[in-house]
């Protein structure tokens, strides 16, 4: 388990102290797999080089199965690290090695025996699924497979955590999926646990079951991703599921009810529904609705029609469905 | 015409194979040159490390004034002018050579003026390295002494050995000068046969032969760091390549004065 006890971490800069982190609190148990989700800037890449002290915070705790990492010798810091494993968005792998010396490399450190060390290696380019790169150099690879050797260096150490720092940015995105498959597949079969920096929503969904908010330092909301992303509770986190709603005019004329998915079927005919059961034409006029594991979450905003008779039925229909909640808007919405 | 040619004094000097000839010019240049460069990194190739690594956020974080001192050195010994450098660390090759004059007298001046430039030259080559490549390193839980030895060093390779090519024609050069205070070699035979005795002949061809060693010694170079870099691909890469390092050899090396 790791526990982020109190973390903050300030840097000096010209015009002062810059927080980066502000009293962030996180708990991460063991073998989840772990969202850390912001814009650029909100702290993301501190908070993640906080867990494995590439930043030493200024304050707080970093507490790996209860130890306290801060209170490590340099040396005993080191050994740590070697457990929690840590991939890139810029795959860092050393340029002047094959791909096998590059998997070689962590339990070079170590002090494997080198016979050992390459048996070892091949298996891990087995798993990434290039067995036939051992003698390859990183430049003559693409991106994804870069990645691929990154990640099999990252677990040559046999760790227990893995930290992906914005890992498939930097990818196309018919190749982050084939390298998030593979991350969730690593943590099934291995049991690792995995912490996934980024900025992107669609990384979370795809493969997190945990997720935290992060916003200018601080960690707004944390939950499931399911609870998270169906219903954001602060502006930050609608700012994330929902990138695109702009701020509501007042229209002035019908009236607006805002209608939120909390995982009922997607299929089912809402909005069609309402006009033949109850006889209210109803217009779309925003609509941000995301499908996770089959279940519709996100929201709508439809406009009816200014008879309370028209409202009144619609309302009542809307409200008796499973799975969703619907709030009247004043017009100015946010 | 060859007849006439093989009875000119200054040919038939020329091609002696005793300590008066071509050949033992060429090999007193090689070796000075060879002695020195060794020399020069083994004192100039940690300090480079050192000025890299011992930055405040570097991975081995040294003293601040340890550092000011170390760059204020490698400044001052780079300012000093080669002949003026010369004369100077006459006592130094004293002490250590029991002699100040011939040609081991003018390693000692060579390796003075080298290894500050050396030092230079291998920071800038070791802070080409993607900071990425050693936070990766240090998050596998590398001592700084392995991120040197199995990271930094590596890695940056082909441009060290760029720099090896610029600090070996650099100290060829300057190896020229050394018939200032007596010592051998082609600079010497230039200077002290082909220009104080009016021998045009010997001055000529000490000239050439210079230019072509060092032409030589350029290509060696820039081809051995080209084929040692993993990071190229294709063949117009390669090419690409040998032309960078051709030009930061030319940009880098120093004509005359100081290092």
């Amino acid at each position: 388990m790791i526990e982020l006890r109190n973390l903050s971490k300030t840097f000096p800069t010209e015009e002062g102290l810059f927080t980066a982190l502000d009293q962030v609190n996180l708990t991460i148990r063991d073998g989840d797999i772990y969202g850390i989700i912001g814009m650029s800037g909100a702290g993301k890449s501190t908070l993640v080089r906080c867990i494995n002290l590439l930043e030493r915070p200024t304050e707080g705790q970093v507490l790996i199965d209860g130890e306290d990492l801060m209170s490590l010798s340099p040396a005993a810091l080191r050994e740590k690290r070697r457990k929690i494993s840590m991939i890139f968005q810029q795959f860092n792998l050393l340029m002047q090695r094959t791909c096998l010396d590059n998997i070689c490399f962590p339990m070079e450190i170590a002090g494997v025996p080198k016979a050992k060390a390459r048996q070892r290696a091949k298996e891990l380019l087995e798993v990434v699924g290039l067995p036939d790169k051992a003698e390859a150099y990183p430049a003559m690879l693409s991106g994804g497979q870069k990645q691929r050797v990154a990640i099999a260096r990252a677990l040559a150490s046999d760790p227990q955590v893995l930290l992906c720092d914005e890992a498939t940015s930097a990818l196309d995105p018919t190749t982050t999926r084939s390298i998030l498959r593979l991350i969730q597949d690593i943590n099934r079969r291995l049991g690792i646990t995995v912490i996934v920096i980024t900025h992107e929503m669609a990384v979370v969904e795809e493969i997190c079951s945990h997720v935290a908010i992060l916003d200018h330092g601080h960690v707004m909301e944390t939950g499931t991703v399911e609870e998270v992303f169906s219903n954001p509770k602060t502006e930050a986190g609608r700012k994330l599921v929902y990138p695109d709603e702009t701020p509501q005019e007042a229209s002035g004329q019908g009236r607006m009810v805002r209608i939120v998915f909390k995982g009922g079927s997607s299929q089912q005919p809402l909005i069609a529904s309402l006009a033949i059961d109850c006889g209210v034409k109803a217009s779309i006029l925003r609509a941000n609705t995301k499908t996770i594991n089959g279940q519709a979450f996100g929201t709508m905003l439809i406009g009816l029609p200014e008879d309370e008779e028209q409202v009144g039925r619609a309302m009542a229909y809307l409200n008796s469905q499973p799975n969703l909640t619907v709030e009247e808007e004043t017009g100015n919405a946010e | 015409m060859l007849n006439e040619w093989m009875q000119n004094p200054e040919v038939i000097r020329l091609l002696q194979l005793n300590s008066d000839g071509l050949l033992f010019a060429i090999w007193e240049t090689l070796y000075v040159t060879i002695i020195s460069t060794l020399f020069a990194y083994v004192i100039g190739l940690p300090l480079g490390v050192l000025a890299v690594v011992g930055e405040e956020n570097g991975v081995l974080p040294l003293p601040k004034w340890l550092m000011a001192v170390m760059n204020t050195v490698i400044n001052i010994l780079r300012s000093v002018p080669f002949l003026i450098l010369m004369v100077v660390v006459i006592p130094l090759s004293r002490l250590i050579l029991q002699t100040s004059i011939g040609t081991n007298a003018t390693i000692v001046p060579l390796i003075v003026a080298a290894f500050p430039f050396v030092a230079r030259l291998v920071e800038a080559s070791l802070r080409e390295i993607d900071s990425g490549v050693i936070e990766a390193a240090q998050s596998m839980g590398c001592s700084p002494f392995q991120i040197i030895t199995k990271v930094i060093l590596p890695e940056s390779r082909p441009s060290l050995i760029s720099g090896l090519t610029t600090a070996f024609i650099t100290i060829l050069s300057y190896g020229a000068m050394a018939g200032a205070i007596g010592g051998g070699g082609l600079g010497s035979m230039a200077l002290n046969l082909g220009y104080q005795r009016r021998m045009n002949i010997i001055l000529w061809v000490s000239v050439v032969v210079l230019v072509i060693l060092v032409q030589i010694f350029q290509s060696i170079g820039t081809r051995a760091a080209v084929r040692t870099d993993k990071r190229i691909r294709s063949q117009a890469d390669k090419k690409k390549a040998r032309d960078r390092h051709k030009k930061n050899v030319r940009q880098q090396r120093r004509f005359p004065g100081a290092m």
